[in-house]
């Protein structure tokens, strides 16, 4: 790949790192990255990754944009209010970086479509907010042998870790999606704008550390941060042997889609 | 007494205490929203009673979190 004068320019401070250099800012523009979900957590990771000159960006979602979105959604603006998520972050990347090419799936992410999509990417990111989608991006990367990374966010915190075939993988971490409503999503219990922003831009950082090959990802860890204390501990983790994905003996084989909490289905008619 | 570490920060116990116990300890309401890793081995659920902690365990309680986007 020849960089005109342009993408040198606008890529400089990339290939000034050791790290990444001319050759890594290739294998940024060669890559294909699916983001699952247009939303607070995938928002800055589409900045972030259009602007770092990702070659192909997949946004997936469904929803269109609404006004208290806004909060925390920094790549959909007042103007956007009614518009398709996927629309309005096509706009903003386009306008950012000309470079990207967008593909944009105007729909939920299904047991029926999930390895379809995921299998035209180098890497997937969860910006999801519910349980049942989290799983089931889990479960199809490891059944496709996908890298991605997981993150969530909830009032003042947020966690990540980011999975490669043969590490620990959510399901090891998290055996089942909790029974609807037992565990609050933002949309229930409200989060700090700024967290998404927080946990996204360390989601866009793993997407291009696995690009480029530079430093140590996030597997076999699961990262979490409190923004009230500022604290962020990485507690270590492993795969589990009794994983029922990823483990010695696999009991799912099949993707499933998880029953959503009530609010989101009343949401969604 | 015995002193061990749960999610990075020192505690200790009085009397011998297994997981169930410490969970109870630690006011966690709903048991089956966490995941604990006990010396960074994931522990069942079932194994939770029958588990009794020594000193200088290292326990992490792993909760659930959402967040992002509905899709």
């Amino acid at each position: 790949m020849n960089f005109t004068e342009d993408q040198i320019a606008r890529y400089s401070r990339h290939i000034l790192l050791r790290d990444v250099g001319v050759e890594g800012q290739e294998k940024i523009s060669n890559a294909k990255v699916l983001i699952v979900g247009a939303g607070g957590l995938g928002a800055p990771v589409a900045l972030y990754l259009a602007a770092a000159g990702v070659g192909t960006i997949g946004i997936i979602d469904g929803d269109v944009v609404d006004l208290s979105n806004l909060q925390r959604q920094i790549i959909h603006f007042t103007a956007d209010v009614n518009k398709p998520k996927v629309i309005s972050a096509k706009e903003k990347i386009n306008q950012l970086n000309p470079d990207v090419n967008v593909i944009v799936y105007q729909t939920l992410f299904t047991s029926e479509n999930a390895l379809e999509i995921i299998n035209d990417y180098d890497f997937i990111v969860d910006g999801t907010d519910n349980f049942p989608v989290k799983f089931l991006i889990n479960d199809a990367c490891v059944i496709a042998g996908k890298p991605f990374s997981h993150g969530g966010i909830l009032r003042f915190d947020g966690q990540t870790l980011t999975y490669l075939p043969g590490t620990a993988c959510y399901r090891c971490l998290f055996h089942s999606p909790p029974p609807p409503n037992a565990v609050p999503t933002c949309s229930q219990a409200g989060v700090l704008g700024a967290i998404a922003g927080m946990l996204g831009t360390i989601q866009a950082a793993e997407t291009l550390k696995y690009l480029t090959g530079a430093g140590e990802l996030l597997t076999n860890k699961l990262l979490s941060f409190n923004a009230k204390t500022m604290e962020f501990r990485t507690v270590k983790t492993k795969r589990s042997e009794k994983c029922p994905v990823c483990g010695s003996h696999p009991t799912i084989t099949q993707l499933i889609d998880y029953e959503q909490a009530v609010c989101e289905i009343k949401k969604k008619n | 007494m015995i002193k061990i570490t749960v999610n990075g920060k020192t505690q200790d116990l009085e009397n011998a205490t297994t997981i169930t116990q410490l969970i109870a300890l630690n006011n966690i309401t709903q048991p089956d929203m966490v995941s604990v890793q006990l010396n960074e081995e994931f522990i069942s659920q079932e194994d939770y009673e029958s588990i009794e902690l020594k000193n200088g365990d290292e326990v992490d309680f792993l909760y659930f979190m959402g967040g992002g986007q509905p899709v």
